[in-house]
């Protein structure tokens, strides 16, 4: 049968199981939007900026492990996905995204709306298209949805002129889509498999270290059953929380900048680091000069180029941390290491995590009062900043896909529509957007995307009047010379929220954090958003200064008990 | 170091884009550049000289072998390789010193393709090596205007036996 090119697409994007796409239209797009307009299966979310469009597509494929779409149109559309592509890139979060183009015989004219979107984007894509034969676009999205899932995931772009929207073709689903230069290794090499169950089998104080790639390999059980046999000691990526049990005796902490000392020490200290979907960020390793200098690494990665990129691996494998672990499970010996967890218990014991609750109401009381009301069962998405990193220390994410934050790109404002595409995946889960009042105000226009459909977020800001991180960095390593960091003059949240149609609140005080968020979780048919004014100056601890070695971490009790 | 990296791509629009994109991204200058078909016209093989550290570049390689389009990265300078380059040069001449010159040229086996009353314009081909040597010979006479291709080349199909061992 006969199709416009844009009637291909939907049905394409229904083909591969796509049911919500997040976008706004325009000009080029209209042919797009017409065919969604038809499209029974694939309900469309109006979103109120093509970047929120964005971001609810990523926190929606972070929340269920499913591929999220978006659509914009040509030029301005186009050019407001770029900062959500390069967070969900920098995440390896799988996407797509369709952007409408200028009609193929206007491209590279200057016409209205136009811009160069495969240009722009290809170094923030995983791939990205430009179809200009309706011929082969049925092809180019199956590979799309193919690349973004498989491998390393990542967003993939689609850039689709309105002619060839408009243009009518035979319609051909292809069955199967052959690539020949396109083939992700999943299977680990088994003599290297083998190495490394030796190395850790032999090892005396081996250091198990986990990121994002186990959530998106969907590998947190056999992470589980991996560690509990060799019995060592597990530190996450803050991308990866979630993928190994906060509350397990064997998690010993996030690892880097603001990582538990315990488990920042225990790594450089480790005989052997065994790092799976992980690649040793400057925020986990600190200065690498001085990093685990006593190791051996083994590093296991889908993705061939993180080996040996900025540690030099011992036991490199490529593989998929699904099929590699068990592997690992099945050969290495079953081991407690007494002695090393002896030495670990000291460091947990003299490093714990502090706060002091005394003065103005501090952010981390918050945080832990959102843990015992929900018992660790929320999904908690946030913004970047402070908040993120306190939202990351003081509550103990049990389940995969329960913390959802921007790590590579550390995008401030992809918290908000991230919770709203998260609670769009999962309408039953309780879930938060963790903000500050710097963050929140980079994306609120989309809160309303949240009244319109009922979703019961709970926006909570831990507000303290600052661009508190930057400003905690001017304090600690700039004289306090407080430049460009000063939010005081701000909006009334609360009046904010309700002329959305959100509930308001405002919480000053320790007494009032329960009852609020009690109040909060009640409400079922709108979203509440909390303006918690805490201690303006209140610093993320420890920390670990840019350019020094892990090890060597300013503790709260220098700063603040001081 | 100096690394030929030879890279077989898809033969279609923006591959090359790509494929610099993520020399530039990193900050890297690229020699010389030089791309052209091969015995099969839907793929192109590019023939990239860089020079810096062993590791990035070890990197960069596998960051090529990452994207979509792209068939094959072979860095040549682990194995023997045969690397040829094509320069045109246009040198100065008066009548006192032609005949030296094309004696020079002669000597790389290079020929003077176009001919003026103040200029003789050079072909040469061979390694860099031996182009710098002819340039450095011709610069005194007066180097009018100068093009190089950047190299070309092609892996020899008689290895030594440890070269082969190590791949």
């Amino acid at each position: 049968m006969k199709k416009k090119g844009a009637e291909i697409l939907i049905e394409c994007l229904e083909r591969e199981g796509v049911d919500i796409v997040w976008g706004i239209p325009g000009g080029q797009a209209i042919p797009i939007f017409d065919a969604l307009f038809d499209s029974k299966k694939i309900k469309l979310v109006l979103t109120r900026h093509e970047q929120g469009a964005a971001h609810m597509a990523d926190g929606y494929a972070r929340a269920t492990g499913k591929i999220g779409v978006c659509v914009a149109t040509s030029g301005p559309g186009a050019t407001n996905l770029v900062t959500g592509l390069a967070t969900a890139y920098m995440d390896s979060i799988p996407m797509i995204a369709i952007t409408a183009q200028v009609p193929t015989k206007l491209i590279g004219n200057d016409a209205f709306q136009e811009a160069d979107v495969v240009g722009i984007t290809r170094p923030i894509t995983k791939h990205n298209y430009l179809v200009k034969d309706v011929k082969e676009l049925a092809r180019t999205v199956r590979e799309a949805f193919h690349i973004a899932t498989t491998g390393r995931k990542g967003p993939v772009l689609i850039d689709l002129p309105s002619d060839v929207a408009k243009t009518e073709t035979e319609f051909e689903w292809p069955d199967k889509i052959v690539m020949k230069n396109y083939s992700p290794n999943y299977k680990g090499n088994p003599s290297q498999i083998k190495k490394a169950a030796e190395e850790i089998s032999n090892s005396k104080k081996p250091f198990i270290y986990a990121g994002g790639g186990i959530l998106s390999s969907g590998a947190s059980k056999e992470l589980k059953a991996f560690a509990e046999k060799t019995g060592a000691p597990v530190g996450l990526t803050m991308l990866g929380l979630g993928c190994f049990p906060g509350t397990h005796s064997q998690f010993v902490g996030m690892l880097g900048m603001h990582g538990t000392r315990a488990s920042n020490l225990a790594m450089n200290e480790s005989d052997l680091i065994v790092a799976v979907g992980a690649r040793f960020d400057d925020r986990v390793t600190g200065n690498l000069a001085h990093f685990a200098k006593k190791a051996k690494i083994i590093h296991i990665d889908i993705d061939p180029s993180s080996i040996s990129k900025s540690v030099k691996a011992d036991i490199p494998i490529v593989g998929d941390a699904k099929s590699v672990l068990p592997e690992l499970t099945k050969q290495v010996l079953q081991r407690k290491h007494s002695e090393w967890w002896a030495k670990i218990g000291e460091w947990q014991k003299s490093f714990p995590l502090l706060y002091s609750r005394k003065g103005a109401l501090k952010p981390q009381y918050v945080i832990e009062q959102i843990y015992e009301m929900t018992k660790g069962k929320a999904i908690i998405v946030t913004e970047v900043g402070q908040h993120q990193m306190w939202a990351a220390q003081f509550y103990k994410y049990d389940a995969p896909r329960t913390f959802i934050s921007s790590g590579g790109l550390g995008t401030m404002g992809f918290g908000l529509p991230a919770s709203i595409g998260s609670q769009f995946g999962k309408p039953n889960s309780l879930v938060f957007d963790i903000s500050g009042d710097g963050s929140i105000q980079m994306n609120i226009q989309e809160l309303i995307i949240a009244v319109e459909h009922k979703l019961p977020i709970k926006i909570v800001i831990l507000n303290n009047g600052y661009l508190g991180m930057v400003r905690q960095w001017q304090q600690l390593f700039w004289k306090k010379r407080y430049s460009g960091v000063d939010l005081s003059i701000q909006p009334d949240f609360v009046k904010l929220a309700e002329a959305y149609g959100a509930v308001g609140m405002r919480v000053t005080k320790e007494e009032e954090v329960k009852e609020a968020l009690e109040k909060a979780i009640k409400i079922t048919d709108r979203p509440t958003l909390i303006d918690f004014k805490v201690a303006p100056e209140e610093n993320v601890l420890p920390m670990v200064p840019a350019g020094a070695a892990i090890t060597e971490a300013i503790d709260y009790k220098d700063v603040e008990l001081a | 170091m100096k690394h030929t990296i030879s890279v077989l791509v898809e033969n279609k629009p923006g591959v090359l884009a790509r494929v610099v994109g993520l020399f530039s991204g990193r900050g890297f200058n690229i020699e010389s550049l030089t791309v052209g078909e091969t015995e099969d016209v839907c793929v192109s093989r590019m023939t990239i000289v860089v020079g810096g550290d062993d590791m990035i570049l070890e990197q960069v390689s596998k960051q090529l072998n990452k994207l979509v389009d792209i068939i094959k990265v072979i860095d040549m300078t682990e194995k023997q390789f045969i690397n040829r380059e094509l320069a045109l040069i246009k040198v100065a001449v008066n009548s006192g010193n032609r005949g030296e010159v094309i004696q020079v040229v002669n000597i790389f086996r290079g020929k003077v393709v176009d001919i003026s009353s103040k200029t003789f314009t050079v072909e040469v081909t061979g390694s860099d090596d031996k182009i710098n040597a002819l340039i450095e010979i011709l610069l005194p006479f007066g180097i009018k205007e100068m093009v190089r291709t950047g190299a070309v080349a092609i892996n020899r199909e008689w290895q030594k036996e440890e070269t082969k061992k190590n791949k």
